[in-house]
């Protein structure tokens, strides 16, 4: 089976400063792979990288492309690159704003990237958007409001929702549930892992919330300044950490 | 300093050179905003510095010139643009469309077609369509050399959802040779079928030191939807002075009782057809009128 996402010793400095370092591993179809680790690890650093917001310094990062297989998306040129983030591609921003055009209706937010790619019937349009936004809970009657008249949970989801809508393969998420309370939290997650079976995604969360990994990611790996000390299944890293770091970790998760 | 002390048309040669180096290169790849160095006009930005620098640059001492602002000769824009080149360059000027070789216009193109020997100059005070959607220049450059323009119909979609049909009544995006999307400055939307036309159409905008340009014949297609296709909408009614149905038309409020007049924006075509012999509804015949 071929790997949709081969990653092959990613680093990417800044001056002398380790941002990630010799970072390798291959995704699957369906799968979902977790990374954890405290802040200043390098998480988002490598999750840049692999979507292609930072040029990496050294490494590999090919995508099963649906035209011709295994290509490097860091040597394959910027038009290429840019499509793949619009079609195959997804990315959910920690802070919704930064994911959204604030100033744009919730229906213009989710057809944006299906007129990227071609769509010119209003109707569709909005037959779409209309249909994406009741699966991510949004009523139909809030397609006309703007994002900033949202919650920060109905924001997240129809951030959501303007990345599904082109039904790319490989979603990348940071921090996707960071700053909701804990019962939008939950909604999130639920909503989250119902899309990613349903549709088949595969997806990177990067994240430091474990009970996010553990409710939806099937392989886990650990990152500490700027290395992966530790990767696994998911249940088998949080139940049984080698790692002095993963201990650490696992154990500094509150009880209630 | 007297007027005979500037150079021809105001600016010095070596400006008027690099000027055109911009407008042949704005001819070359059609829609294109092509960067230049804009200079200090003796007027403030936004009336017209960018259109002034161009037409500087195209003029020759033979020209006739026509200034229109908003389609009338006779405001004050039209008219000190006209003199200052009157005075800075020596050349006619005129208010007749057909004997002009070079028109400026701001936000209207002529009623009457043009031919293959004229120059149409627009002032143009946002060059850039995307700027309202896309706020970095960086940015939205980008999106123009890649062709990702798919955020120009977030704008028609928004303008759809929210008043039921494309809203966009003036700089109205067009995509030119199926390439680049260009602001056609804010001429209403009813002149964009006439963009693609026999004569030469130059852009200038001053403060954002641009120019771009389309050549004669250039394919200008008006942004829409499939389900909501492009319509060149003017006010439904007749000019009330000469009666044309065809021309783009002002809506003046004539008293305190909310009399109103609808005229053609383009005065030379209106007292042209007057000349003519057309009487509109509220229109009187041309002799008395001058009597």
């Amino acid at each position: 089976m071929t790997p949709l996402l081969q990653v092959e010793a990613v680093s990417k400095f800044y001056g002398a400063r380790i941002g990630c370092t010799d970072v390798s591993f291959d995704l699957y179809p369906g799968e979902v792979m977790g990374i954890v680790g405290e802040s200043g690890s390098g998480k988002s650093t490598l999750l840049n990288c692999l979507a292609g917001h930072l040029p990496p310094d050294a490494g590999a990062v090919r995508f099963d492309t649906r035209a011709d297989g295994l290509r490097d998306t860091v040597t394959m040129n910027e038009p290429e690159r840019r499509m793949l983030g619009r079609t195959d591609w997804a990315f959910v921003h920690q802070h919704a704003r930064d994911g959204l055009r604030m100033n744009v209706s919730a229906g213009g937010n989710v057809g944006e990237r299906l007129m990227a790619v071609g769509a010119r019937h209003y109707g569709d349009i909005r037959n779409t958007a209309t249909d994406w936004l009741g699966r991510v809970e949004i009523a139909a009657d809030r397609i006309d409001d703007r994002p900033s008249a949202f919650s920060g949970g109905m924001q997240q989801r129809l951030q959501i929702a303007r990345n599904l809508v082109t039904g790319p393969r490989l979603v990348f998420m940071d921090e996707p549930t960071g700053g909701l309370d804990v019962s939008v939290q939950a909604r999130l997650l639920d909503l989250m892992r119902g899309l990613v079976r349903e549709m088949g995604l595969s997806a990177i969360i990067v994240t430091h919330d474990l009970a996010v990994v553990r409710l939806l990611a099937d392989r886990l790996m650990v990152m500490k300044d700027g290395h992966v000390v530790e990767t696994g299944l998911t249940d088998q890293v949080l139940d049984d950490p080698q790692h002095g770091y993963t201990q650490l970790l696992v154990s500094s998760v509150l009880q209630v | 300093m007297t007027v005979s002390a500037y150079n021809f048309a105001y600016l010095d040669e070596q400006t008027k050179r690099m000027i055109r180096r911009a407008i042949l290169k704005g001819l070359a790849i059609p829609g294109y905003q092509v960067p230049f160095a804009s200079r200090e006009m003796p007027m403030p930005y936004g009336w017209g510095t960018g259109g002034v620098q161009v037409s500087a640059a195209v003029l020759v001492p033979d020209d006739t010139f026509k200034v229109i602002d908003q389609g009338a000769d006779d405001t004050t824009n039209a008219v000190s643009i006209r003199r200052f080149f009157e005075k800075t360059a020596g050349v006619a000027v005129t208010d007749d469309t057909a004997k002009a070789s070079v028109i400026q216009t701001r936000h209207r193109i002529p009623e009457m077609p043009l031919r293959a020997d004229q120059i149409l100059v627009y002032q143009v005070p946002i060059p850039e369509p995307l700027r309202f959607l896309e706020p970095s220049e960086v940015e939205t450059r980008k999106m123009h050399s890649l062709e990702e323009y798919g955020l120009m119909h977030v704008k028609l979609y928004e303008d759809i959802s929210q008043h039921g049909a494309i809203a966009t009544a003036y700089a109205y995006p067009v995509k030119v040779e199926g390439r680049y999307v260009m602001d056609p400055s804010p001429i209403p939307k009813f002149d964009n079928p006439k963009l693609t036309m026999d004569a030469i159409q130059l852009f200038g905008a001053g403060r954002e030191q641009r120019i771009y340009a389309l050549p004669p014949h250039t394919q200008v297609v008006s942004l829409d939807f499939e389900d909501f296709p492009f319509e060149a909408s003017k006010a439904d009614h007749a000019c009330d002075l000469c009666g044309a149905v065809d021309s783009y038309l002002d809506e003046l409020i004539v008293d305190d009782a909310g009399g109103r007049l609808f005229m053609c924006s383009d005065t030379d075509y209106c007292s042209t057809r007057r000349a003519a012999g057309h009487v509109g509804a509220q229109g009187v015949p041309v002799k008395e009128d001058v009597a």
